[in-house]
């Protein structure tokens, strides 16, 4: 196997760790209450923001400015949670496909109002510099995201089985009409979870600001990706989100690796195509 | 009833008629032919959303479609713009078919990101395609021969084409709902599996749901591109586009006739106003509240317009019955 081809594995399982946790809050939101967030990837931007404008203004590392960036991102996801997606739970099903879509827009462009269209980048994240393996070089701060991200994602798992509160989702998200009748407050499970989700995908976008360029349209790109890795996953499945998520990250550089770098997000919507045309459940739903 | 709803039909016909000739300013013009094509898009939508449940976010794709397969023939071989069209409505609804096919039994959220997801394929492709032109786009010359070239220097015969265009997409959607096959694509709208029972070919019937819808919606893209003259996959081929398309159906009333028209008139004159007046510089504040907006329509208004008024209709109706 060439350097190169290690070197483009190293960035696909690298990136696909962060994928993991972009969607599993989005799987976490869909399971739990049929909806597609397609604000989804602004609340990354957000959460990306929120990194920058810390480390920038108050010289706070992203690694520190975690907690702030979850509690922020858990907050909004509240917020939107009551005034609008509550709000078009009983209506069409048109209607709760659009309503995020406008949020989307809404946040986008709040964005750009605030903050201009510019890319940004944190330039001295504490963890900095590159290890080097012959001639494969791997990103220290690339790193510390996946790991990280990996750690997050790990430590919703033991909340979700292992805490009534988390045994509350699951069991939501499993039936709900059962759950309701086992004196579980599922519109409260509804809050937490798009809460959780929200604030899962301010973490990972904390992570990604270490080395991400950030700007106002970054969560469009992001936010696609992990519609789509969500739904190869498997419709609410979190381990299903998981391994989707390094699938894609794989599938991503080496497509561009082996075909064109132009091409390497449309290889990856190629693939969700191919998947639910064979498995419309995705990999691991049911 | 029937006597009033002539005469508002005659009465809308004779101001849409006059409206160029009242109002001569570039602006107002171009609003409503943007409306128009908007109420063509959302129209043909309608078809594959709001009567047969395909929820699709990737109508941009067709429309690009259209509009590259006629420009790409007019600017390298020639072929009048009007075959193009032709053209160009066949490969979508080609296109269509092919696609629709696998997607065809997928349901809900799974198909509108299937949507989202072939629509940004056809985009990368055509943003790297070196054939035609790729991200630098392809402009279209310039040809004084008028209609026959479907070119022309004032917007007025513009208006009057999308108008048509209107008109054909409305007469299409009226024929294919009140048909045997617009009571099979709200059979399996309903419920998959009960019309499946009956007998009712799920995927037939869905397929030409998407391949009419695609062929208007290519249609509304070769007329776009001859009123532009310049095209890249940026301005055509954007998910915006889809999302303004679900949009204009949505706040008009998904699944009735007039809805799209409805919400075209009232989506459209409002975002190109909020942008001519506040988006010039580029601080995103008439996205801002676009967003806003379409929020708001799905939280208090989820059902459009048309519902709303027909709601409204049916209350008044019940009140002049008297109580029961």
């Amino acid at each position: 196997m060439s350097q190169q081809l290690i070197q483009q594995l190293v960035n696909g399982l690298l990136i696909g760790c962060v994928y993991s946790l972009i969607a599993i809050g989005l799987t976490l939101i869909w399971g739990v209450m049929n909806i597609v967030n397609f604000a989804h990837g602004d609340f990354l931007m957000i959460g990306m923001f929120t990194s920058f404008w810390c480390y920038t203004l108050f010289h706070i590392d992203p690694l520190f400015s975690l907690p702030l960036v979850a509690l922020l991102l858990f907050t909004l996801g509240l917020l939107i949670y009551r005034f609008a997606v509550s709000k078009v739970m009983r209506g069409p099903m048109l209607a709760q496909l659009v309503v995020t879509f406008g949020v989307s827009i809404f946040l986008a462009n709040t964005a750009v109002l605030l903050w201009t269209p510019d890319f940004r980048l944190i330039d001295k994240p504490l963890l900095a510099g590159t290890w080097n393996f012959g001639t494969v070089q791997i990103s220290v701060p690339k790193v510390v995201a996946s790991v990280g991200s990996v750690v997050v994602s790990g430590a919703l798992m033991l909340f979700l089985n292992r805490t009534r509160t988390g045994k509350a989702i699951l069991a939501t998200e499993m039936n709900r009409d059962s759950a309701l009748l086992m004196g579980i407050n599922t519109d409260r499970v509804n809050a937490l979870s798009f809460g959780i989700g929200s604030a899962l995908v301010g973490v990972a976008g904390g992570f990604l600001a270490m080395y991400y360029y950030i700007y106002p349209q970054v969560g469009g790109l992001f936010g696609t990706i992990s519609f789509a890795i969500v739904a190869l996953g498997g419709f609410g499945s979190i381990s299903g989100a998981f391994i989707a998520g390094i699938l894609v990250g794989l599938v991503q550089t080496l497509g561009g690796y082996f075909f064109d770098p132009a091409y390497k997000y449309a290889i990856v919507f190629l693939l969700y195509l191919l998947v639910v045309w064979f498995r419309p459940q995705g990999l691991r739903g049911w | 009833m029937a006597g009033r709803t002539i005469a508002v039909a005659a009465a809308v016909g004779i101001a849409l008629a006059l409206f160029p000739f009242v109002i001569t300013g570039p602006f107002p013009l171009h609003v409503m032919i943007l409306t128009f094509l908007f109420a063509t898009l959302g129209v043909a939508w309608n078809i594959m959303g709001g009567y047969a449940g395909m929820f699709s976010f990737g109508q941009a794709a067709f429309f690009g479609i259209g509009a590259y397969t006629s420009s790409f023939l007019l600017t390298r071989y020639g072929v009048n713009p009007w075959l193009g069209l032709v053209a160009g409505g066949g490969l979508a609804a080609l296109t269509a078919a092919a696609i629709g096919y696998p997607c065809s039994h997928l349901r809900g959220h799974y198909f509108a990101i299937a949507s989202i997801a072939f629509a940004e394929i056809v985009r990368t492709h055509f943003n790297n395609w070196k054939l035609i032109g790729a991200a630098e786009g392809l402009s279209i010359p310039l040809d004084t021969r008028g209609i026959a070239a479907f070119q022309f220097d004032s917007k007025t015969p513009y208006y009057f084409i999308a108008l048509a265009f209107l008109i054909v997409a409305l007469a299409v959607c009226w024929w294919v709902t009140n048909s045997r096959m617009g009571y099979y694509f709200r059979a399996i709208k309903e419920s998959h599996d009960l019309a499946m029972v009956l007998g009712i070919s799920f995927v037939r019937y869905r397929l030409w749901a998407i391949t009419i819808s695609a062929f208007l919606s290519a249609a509304a893209g070769t007329f776009y591109a001859q009123y532009v003259l310049y095209l890249d996959p940026e301005s055509v081929l954007i998910l915006s586009i889809s999302v303004q398309v679900v949009l204009v159906a949505m706040l008009g009333g998904a699944g009735s006739l007039f809805g799209p028209v409805i919400g075209a008139a009232i989506l459209i004159p409002l975002s190109e106003i909020t942008r001519i007046k506040l988006g010039e510089k580029g601080t995103g504040v008439d996205l801002m509240l676009y967003g806003a907006l379409i929020t708001l329509i799905s939280v208090y208004q989820p059902k459009g317009v048309w519902g709303f008024l027909s709601t409204l209709g049916a209350s008044r109706a019940r009140k002049q019955a008297g109580p029961p």
